[in-house]
């Protein structure tokens, strides 16, 4: 069997980290937010997939940080909230 | 009078469907006959115009509430329907509906747990923030699901394949269901169920979409018109109720007289057309319902939609009071900050002046003017006074005097505009903010409006016949928030790309070139012609050669920069030499200000041009909007003061080469078509050496580019040989006024080749563009290439082939500016409720996030240099002075060590935008000549 692709060793995808539930309340606490508030990812998202087999399980209501190259900030880093799909 | 503060806050609005049972409640009288009105006139009771559904015609009163016109607001009827139809508008629905419940036991065919597990799933995506069109989705996936079972998970029984035969009509395995079977189903499927499918048994049963009773619309909704004759003439929407009544009306009497089953059916199909085309008319599928000249109907649907419909021109865009529309034309002298609004526009334009006891004197004085103050000198008039009770009093020349006594403290006098007034200026299309800014009124005789040239490019205006619109602000906040946010020198600077928009433009820029160029000087007499347009400056001492005084155009222009000024830039006649000889430039392209003074180098388009001008630039920016818009209000005037005392023209025979050059044009061209011919016998031989990655044509064609591009830049060059800066077209070109050089070496030296699509012409006959060659020929002049000048003129071909090149052009922008216009409107459509909140993240109205920085560095673009957040080599000379050396040395340093940075993929190279919009020719209205 062909070993499967890594997305996120793709030049083009950026950094994703799964956030601990606690380092996820930190984020919120710190951002003054709701879970509700923040943007999406869901599930079935390629880089979640990845996550899924190297991070342990993700589930809907995890949150994951994406850190992306930046061309007007260098690097910006942005919080997405897991959901089904 | 006024409405102060929030009366009612509305928290929540709900969606739901009409039953029938409330459209029989709400409505003010039943509708049986498709007759309006009778012999006399007058409207009949229980017809479609009876009394009881409202009034319009004016001294009558509503039989329903007793109120007159316009404070009734009109009350609906009802149609009972002999039988039920369906409503177009939610024939989705019902297909859903009934593909996903049982056929006999109409529950949902999925197993309790299923249908628990899809409820639970929409809890969860509630909780994180979902919206309906998610649950939604959910709600519809529940259906997919549903739909595919075969039986009935409760009653077993097997389920037959419905399908909808468009617009209205359900089958089962062929078998046509009518309306009334599909409502019986409807009403089969439980209420607990319902959740389920993403409906609220509380509010709205499924079986309402099937309609039995019809509400008929207000008469105010559709008021009928009296013609000059006499006749009436009743809206489109009463037109279509006479239909249904007429046949609801037959159907009713044949089903009862017992008619047979196919004729029933029939006008039963026909009652389903007419309610259709009632709510649409443009439903696919079925004949949209005539008038009887033929022209389809407005119906409900038609209303609404699209850019003539109730939202996008009656809710979203409205006519307003308070504005005026005229031609435009340039008035160098006015500040950009005003406008030049015509007398006749002033004295009816008005400002209301709320009288109080400390302006009451004030008050009385105007208002004692009357509407058309004498005098020779404007001054503001009124027109009307509001008295403290609401009623409006138009003050005329003989009752001037005695309103004005009457006025007190408490009153409003609407005033006519005077110069100083702040007023918002527009010009359509408005893509950007900058097409409506504020601006301060001078009233002035004539009949347009007039503002300072450097206000064209924000707006995208010239005097070609555009017009524009004014709007006078009618309250204290308004004009404050305007002055502050919108006046014109607050937007001196773009937000598109931190640059300035507002500059000198055309004869502006020639102005100051000729102004400053190398050693221009003027004598007394012809400085003081130029400086007494700019206001109090005290003079710098003269330059005295052979015993005159001479002031130079350099010393001039120190004037109008602020003392403290340092500045070193590249102008836009720099050559780019090899070695930059800095200030001793023989080309004059080196600016250097020192302490506020010109000291080298020439003021040209990146001086203080729209767009490019760094001082401009820097003047915004460092000093303040105060200062930059002094800054170019006197800078037009002293440009404009130069140029007219050297005078500046331009003709034909600015493009004059000497027949010597002539000639040598000629042999270049000549040369290239022989070369052109070497290439293709080369090619007909077969002794052509292929490009890699190319076809022996491809290789052909690209050689033949090669030779013909470079045919045309030597042209370009014999002729620009013959052109110097003592050429105004040159002059006009090298300073960035207006036009290229690639303009000028195609008047001047050859157009060159003409191409479609990127290639050399090839279409048109059978192997060959026009008859009058040999069929495969491939020289250069058989596929567009154009030897002549367009001063010397064109070959018949040649003609034609520019024509096609031309034309391909026009297509282009015609295509592009259509296509760009919608992308831009669902652009705003989707973006437009976004916010940036204090913390600097982007937001939408419900406060979920769509950015956790604004633009990711959480910088504004306006106040960035050209999008950077810093600009690095300003504060290198800032804190190094005047140490050109070191400056340069820094400079190299930090383009070894920044230069190769990680830039981001998105991020496409910039060529300079202004210059291709400005090229393209415009299409606008009342733009009567081309540019170029």
């Amino acid at each position: 069997m062909p070993e499967e692709l890594n997305v996120l060793e793709h030049e083009l995808v950026p950094e994703h980290h799964l956030l601990s539930e606690k380092d996820a309340e930190k984020v919120l606490k710190g951002l003054k937010l709701t879970k509700d508030q923040l943007p999406k990812i869901r599930l079935g998202d390629p880089a979640v997939r990845v996550l899924d087999a190297i991070a342990g399980p993700v589930e809907e209501g995890m949150m994951v940080k994406i850190v992306r190259k930046s061309s007007t900030s260098g690097v910006s880093v942005c919080y997405r909230l897991v959901i089904r799909g | 009078m006024m409405v102060t503060g929030v009366t009612k806050r509305i928290s929540s609005i709900k969606f739901a469907h009409l039953s029938p049972d409330e459209i029989r409640k709400m409505s003010a009288t039943k509708i049986i006959t498709a007759d309006t009105y009778d012999d006399d006139g007058f409207p009949i009771d229980m017809g479609l115009m009876d009394p009881h559904l409202g009034v319009i015609e004016p001294g009558l009163r509503c039989k329903t509430c007793g109120k007159k016109v316009d404070e009734c607001p009109g009350h609906f009827g009802h149609i009972d329907l002999a039988m039920p139809v369906i409503h177009v508008g939610y024939v989705k629905e019902i297909k859903r509906l009934l593909q996903s419940t049982c056929r006999s036991c109409g529950r949902l065919l999925l197993t309790g747990e299923q249908a628990e597990e899809y409820r639970k799933q929409r809890d969860k995506m509630e909780e994180f923030g979902a919206d309906s069109t998610d649950t939604g989705n959910v709600a519809k996936e529940t259906a997919r699901d549903a739909a595919a079972r075969t039986t009935c998970p409760h009653c077993s029984t097997v389920q037959l394949k419905i399908t909808l035969d468009k617009p209205t009509t359900f089958r089962e395995e062929g078998h046509k269901l009518t309306p009334k079977e599909v409502r019986e189903r409807l009403e089969r499927i439980p209420d607990a169920d319902m959740i389920s499918l993403g409906m609220d048994p509380t509010v709205s049963r499924p079986e309402w979409m099937v309609l039995t009773a019809l509400p008929v619309p207000p008469v105010t909704v559709r008021p009928s018109i009296t013609l000059d004759s006499g006749d009436r003439s009743e809206d489109d929407v009463t037109h279509k109720l006479v239909d249904v009544l007429r046949i609801n009306q037959r159907l009713r009497e044949n089903r009862d007289a017992g008619a047979p089953q196919l004729i029933v059916e029939d006008l039963w199909e026909l009652l389903q057309y007419h309610v259709t085309t009632y709510f649409d008319n443009q439903t696919s599928g079925i004949p949209p319902a005539r008038h009887r000249s033929g022209r389809p109907l407005k119906t409900l649907v038609q209303r609404l939609k699209g850019k003539e419909g109730r939202f996008r021109s009656n809710l979203s865009g409205k006519r307003v009071n308070f504005s005026a529309r005229t031609v435009i034309s340039p008035d160098p002298m006015l500040s950009i900050n005003e406008v030049g609004v015509p007398v006749e526009a002033a004295r009816e334009l008005s400002v209301p002046i709320h009288v109080t006891e400390r302006n009451l004197e004030k008050a009385k004085e105007i208002c004692k003017r009357g509407p058309i103050p004498a005098g020779p000198v404007y001054q503001p008039g009124v027109n009307y006074v509001i008295r403290s009770d609401g009623r409006r009093i138009k003050v005329t020349d003989k009752n001037a005097e005695t309103v004005a006594e009457t006025v007190e403290p408490g009153y409003v006098v609407e005033r006519h505009l005077m110069d100083g007034d702040i007023v918002l200026f527009n010009r359509q299309p408005s893509l950007h903010r900058m097409s409506i800014m504020a601006h301060e009124v001078r009233v002035m005789p004539y009949k347009t409006f007039r503002f300072n040239l450097c206000v064209c490019p924000p707006y995208n205006a010239d005097f070609d016949g555009d017009e524009m619109n004014l709007h006078v602000l009618q309250s204290e906040e308004a004009r404050a928030e305007a002055k502050v946010l919108m006046r014109v020198q607050e937007h001196i600077l773009s937000p598109r790309m931190g640059a300035p928009v507002i500059g000198a433009i055309h004869d502006h820029i020639t102005g100051a070139f000729l102004l400053t160029f190398k050693d221009s000087k003027f004598t007394r007499e012809e400085t003081l012609r130029i400086v007494e347009k700019v206001g109090e400056v005290t003079l710098p001492k003269p330059k005295v050669i052979g015993g005159v005084e001479y002031w130079t155009g350099k010393q001039l222009f120190g004037l109008i920069l602020p003392p403290g000024l340092h500045m070193t830039f590249k102008s836009s006649i720099c050559q780019k030499c090899q070695t930059c000889l800095k200030e001793k430039c023989e080309h004059d392209g080196f600016v250097v200000i020192r302490h506020g003074k010109l000291i080298t180098g020439t003021i040209d388009e990146k001086a203080i041009g729209a767009f490019k001008g760094k001082i401009v630039d820097k003047l915004a920016r460092d000093y303040g909007p105060d200062i930059a818009r002094h800054f170019i209000d006197r800078a037009t005037k002293l440009a404009i003061g130069a140029i007219m005392i050297r005078g500046f023209t331009t003709g034909i025979d600015d493009e004059d080469i000497p027949d010597q050059a002539k000639r040598e044009i000629d042999d270049a061209m000549t040369q290239a078509t022989l070369k052109v011919e070497e290439h293709v016998q080369a090619y007909r031989r077969g002794e052509l050496e292929q490009m890699p990655g190319r076809s022996l044509e491809e290789t052909l064609e690209v050689e033949i580019m090669k030779v013909l591009g470079k045919a045309r830049d030597t042209a370009g060059q014999i002729a620009g040989r013959h052109l110097g800066l003592e050429n105004s077209a040159v002059i006009m070109a090298r300073s960035g006024a207006r036009g290229s050089m690639l303009n000028l070496s195609q008047m001047a030296g050859a157009i060159g080749q003409q191409a479609v699509r990127g290639e050399r012409l090839s279409r048109g006959y059978w192997n060959r563009t026009l008859p009058h060659f040999q069929k495969g020929d491939l020289g250069s002049e058989a596929r567009g290439f154009v030897r002549n000048c367009y001063k010397s003129g064109l070959t018949p071909t040649e003609y034609f082939f520019h024509s096609m090149g031309g034309r391909e052009g026009l297509v282009d922008t015609a295509v592009r500016t259509s296509r760009s216009g919608y992308m831009q409107r669902r652009l705003i459509n989707a973006l437009e409720d976004l916010k940036v909140m204090p913390d600097g993240s982007v937001r939408n109205t419900a406060g979920t996030i769509i950015q956790f920085t604004y633009g990711e560095d959480g910088i504004d673009p306006m106040r960035s240099v050209g999008g950077d957040a810093v600009d690095v080599d300003d504060i290198i000379l800032a804190v190094l002075g005047d140490q050109g050396e070191l400056i340069a040395k820094v400079q190299e340093k930090g383009a070894l060590s920044y230069g190769i940075q990680d830039r981001d993929l998105m991020e496409t190279p910039t060529d300079e935008g202004g210059e291709t919009e400005q090229e393209e020719p415009e299409f606008e209205g009342g733009g009567a000549g081309e540019e170029q």
